[in-house]
């Protein structure tokens, strides 16, 4: 009985808030939700992404993927070649009024590149950072290194006096079993305001009026709503309770199209598939491994019919790729893009030179969890291989269980995909996949190659501060990729997300990721 | 009486310790938390020291023995995932699976009973035909399924309940609460006739076997001979000479539906336990994992034990050691 007063007032509550909402607030359904309200806890780019709405770093891409600057509005190499110096945008305030200095950005470079982050590995080359003046700043790195802008990106600024206050100096830290202030608290100068949050259920951003720049988008503020099966998610879509998903299963495309409420918007995402191969003396079952000769990798290469994979398994909505990193990435050229053609003949031939014996049997390791199709990509596959004589075992299973089994080279051939995130430059794949496994390159060299040669262009491409011959470099390395088959590229994998009609304007990138500060409503 | 207590008591530490350990075994077949939880930029010593310093480099035993000694003051660690403290996780979803569970328990018995009883009067009737064939498109419908067909028929075609979610939830203390709302209330719709389609469907054939049994007997018989309206003889005497079975049945299911609940939950969203657990076996989240897995095995363990206990102290032929072994313990 003591209930009822309480149930009426907020019934009562709710039909307020109901009639006064005919705001423009995005229902955005999501195939997952963020982790926590804390960008630097967890390394995940999704929940980076969604962050970027209330978190904003110095520097940020514009619609165009190019960069641009943010909370920072100049920069310049100083003499020593290592020390970047900062100008700092004036009269920008967090949330909580504070005004924003370069004290906040020392404590958050401090705090992301502590030695608990998961994310450290997003800043490599940074050593330290120093305040120079209110809105200048110094950061210091161990080396020539020509892509801090890109790195910074994705490094949000928090406020230091908010981090002082509530103790969150430092990132969260699970092996000591300590919560953190920031995994339920946001506060940062983007233009989205976190108002409320409820775990798997609904996270709530306001519209920031205080802004420092002009907004492109019209939103009152969106939620973030996560459902994860896809099948509710095409339903909520089509009942119009969620406005836009960033993931329309691929499966149910027509289907959406055919509303007449949906508008469906596809493209090609930035993430390369590629086939990766050991490179060690044995196969995981003991027997000699063949995959140390080009001729028997191009051999695989060769046996690859990509327009049927095209067609059949990825339903004419993939683009087939040469090149080991999409066309927008810089390193790319359309001559690296050309494909070896596909030659059943050949391939045989290649296998016979390079002594593969009939019927050899290897491990294919692919995720259930992983790219778009990814079984049925590597059934075809399997099968197109077992037409040229050899006997691949696919191993099919969840992320979680195959990334051990592939770290540790306890598998012979596995499917990759590199989008190059969050730097967007040729770099990245060929420091992180190509170079030799070596300190902290190499971490994804799972075939365990290693070309002394390629390894010296991407150390100096590393360092060349000038951006030409930097791409050169970058190219050049691409270019031995591509002759020594060292994977073997599919395509760049199709993305597709939908909104409702009356969602006006919805950039879509093609990093996948959304940007709702670009959206607009009717 | 004591002795008998204490046994089933140390008989249920043994069973939770059990699963724990069970638990740990499997978990090693999940695979590696730390690859979900570092960025694709972070190198391999990054991982390494992330790993020892979760522990988890550690023997398959020292990391059991560490987890019970935890557990047992009632910390199960913070969240690989979402940052937080496991217990504190764990409070916040429960609400939103009981209330789940109450509700499809409350439509069972009242959609269950009546079908029941209808099915034992008119036996030979058009309508007890149908009413069982109905029975069986429940049991043998997997609920995933009839999830996907309420959202397709109640949400895109009629677009009357919501498809997903919990709607507004109002906090009575630390329990959310989606009774008071219209939206709560609207949401709990789909999701508990899903759940709760084959519990219905096990209450129905329960009373009708029950039913069918009792109509046999000498006491209706006699209600009958005396002249008293047949409605009367069936759904107040005979009736409620069926219900002991069904409360006892109700009883232990639910354990059985907090524990079945995560595929609905799944399907509509529902922000409970078996939602968290199941992005915690994608994400690896073991601390989550294992507290769920204790959490339900806690429950079945309490609702067991309980009933156990019961049946020891109504039946106190139960109490000697010889027929605990054969006894009713064990008859679940």
């Amino acid at each position: 009985m003591t209930l009822k007063p309480k149930f009426i007032l907020t019934s009562a509550a709710l039909l307020l808030a109901c009639s006064t909402a005919q705001a423009e607030v995005l229902k955005w359904g999501a195939n997952r939700d963020i982790g926590s309200l804390d960008p630097y806890s967890y390394g995940d780019s999704f929940t980076i992404n969604v962050l970027n709405h209330t978190y904003e770093g110095l520097v940020r891409y514009d619609e165009n993927l190019k960069i641009e600057p943010a909370l920072a509005v100049s920069w310049e190499i100083l003499e020593d070649q290592i020390t970047w110096r900062f100008k700092l945008r004036p009269d920008v305030s967090f949330h909580n009024g504070n005004s924003f200095t370069a004290e906040d950005v020392v404590a958050s470079l401090q705090r992301v590149s502590h030695e608990t982050s998961p994310l450290k590995g997003n800043l490599p080359a940074y050593v330290s950072s120093a305040v120079v003046d209110e809105l200048t700043l110094d950061i210091v790195l161990n080396g020539p290194y020509p892509l801090l802008l890109n790195d910074l990106t994705n490094i949000h600024i928090f406020d230091k006096q908010w981090l002082v206050e509530n103790d969150s100096e430092l990132p969260t830290d699970i092996g000591a079993g300590t919560e953190g202030y920031a995994t339920y608290n946001a506060n940062g100068t983007g233009p989205f305001i976190v108002e409320s949050r409820q775990p798997d259920a609904k996270t709530v951003f306001v519209v920031n009026p205080d802004w420092w720049d002009t907004p492109k988008h019209n939103l009152d503020g969106f939620e973030l709503l996560p459902v994860t099966s896809p099948a509710t998610r095409v339903a909520a879509m089509l009942s119009g309770e969620i406005n836009f998903t960033n993931d329309a299963p691929v499966q149910d495309l027509p289907r959406l199209a055919a509303s007449s409420d949906v508008t469906v918007l596809e493209g090609v995402d930035l993430r390369t598939v590629m086939i990766g191969m050991s490179f060690r003396d044995k196969l995981v079952n003991g027997t000699d491994n063949p995959f140390t000769d080009v001729k028997a990798r191009k051999a695989l290469y060769q046996a690859i019919d990509i327009d049927q994979l095209h067609k059949k398994v990825m339903r004419n909505k993939s683009r087939n790729a040469g090149a080991v990193v999409a066309p927008p990435i810089p390193g790319y050229t359309e001559a690296l893009d050309e494909r070896l053609a596909f030659d059943i003949d050949t391939a045989k031939a290649l296998l016979a030179e390079a002594g593969v014996p009939e019927g050899l049997e290897f491990d294919f390791n692919c995720l259930q969890d992983g790219l778009v199709n990814e079984e049925q990509i590597c059934q075809a596959i399997a099968s197109m291989w077992s037409r040229i004589g050899l006997a691949p075992k696919l191993d099919v299973a969840p992320r979680a269980v195959q990334t051990p089994k592939r770290t540790n080279g306890k598998t012979d051939i596995y499917t990759l995909g590199w989008a190059t995130l969050p730097m967007l430059d040729a770099y990245s794949p060929l420091l992180q996949i190509f170079h030799s496994k070596e300190g902290n390159s190499g971490v994804f060299n799972w075939g365990d190659w290693s070309y002394p040669e390629l390894d010296a262009l991407v150390e100096s491409a590393g360092s060349e501060l000038d951006l030409d011959t930097r791409i050169a470099l970058e190219t050049e390395a691409l270019q031995i990729v591509k002759d020594e088959v060292i994977m073997i590229p599919l395509h760049q994998q199709p993305m597709a997300w939908a909104t409702s009609s009356n969602v006006t304007a919805m950039p879509l990138f093609p990093d996948n990721k959304p940007r709702l500060w670009y959206a607009s409503m009717q | 009486m004591l002795a008998f207590l204490l046994k089933r008591l140390l008989n249920a530490a043994f069973v939770m310790l059990a699963v724990a350990l069970l638990a740990f075994m499997i978990f090693r077949f999940f695979g590696d938390p730390v690859e979900m939880m570092v960025n694709e930029q972070a190198t391999q010593s990054d991982r390494a020291e992330l790993r020892e310093r979760l522990g988890l480099n550690d023997g398959l035993l020292t990391q059991y023995v560490r987890f019970v000694g935890n557990a047992v003051q009632g910390d199960f660690g913070i969240s690989y995932r979402n940052q937080q403290d496991v217990m504190v996780l764990m409070a916040e979803r429960f609400p939103a699976t009981f209330e789940l569970v109450i509700v499809a328990t409350v439509l069972s018995l009242l959609i269950g009973i009546p079908c029941g009883v209808l099915t034992a009067v008119y036996q030979d009737r058009k309508l007890a035909d149908g009413l069982q064939l109905a029975s069986i498109v429940g049991v043998s419908l997997p609920s995933f399924v009839v999830g996907i067909l309420l959202i397709l028929v109640f949400s895109v075609t009629l677009g009357w309940l919501p498809a997903f979610g919990r709607g507004d939830t109002v906090d009575i203390g630390w329990w959310s609460s989606g009774f008071f709302t219209p939206s709560g209330r609207a949401a709990l719709i789909l999701p508990s006739i899903s759940l709760s389609l084959f519990q219905i469907t096990l209450v129905m054939r329960l009373v009708r076997a029950e039913m069918l049994e009792v109509l046999r007997s000498d006491f209706i018989k006699f209600a009958r001979a005396r002249g008293l309206p047949l409605s009367v003889v069936h759904w107040r005497h005979a009736l409620r000479n069926c219900l002991m079975p069904v409360i006892t049945l109700t009883g232990m299911q639910i354990g059985n539906l907090i524990a079945f609940a995560l595929v609905t939950e799944t399907v509509f969203q529902w922000p409970g336990m078996g939602l968290l657990f199941i992005q915690a076996v994608t994400f690896v989240d073991i601390p989550v994992m294992a507290a769920y897995l204790m959490l339900v095995s806690f429950i079945f363990v309490l609702i067991n034990t309980l009933v156990d206990i019961t049946y020891a102290y109504v039946d106190p032929r139960l109490r000697s050691d010889a027929s605990v072994k054969g006894g009713v313990a064990n008859g679940h």
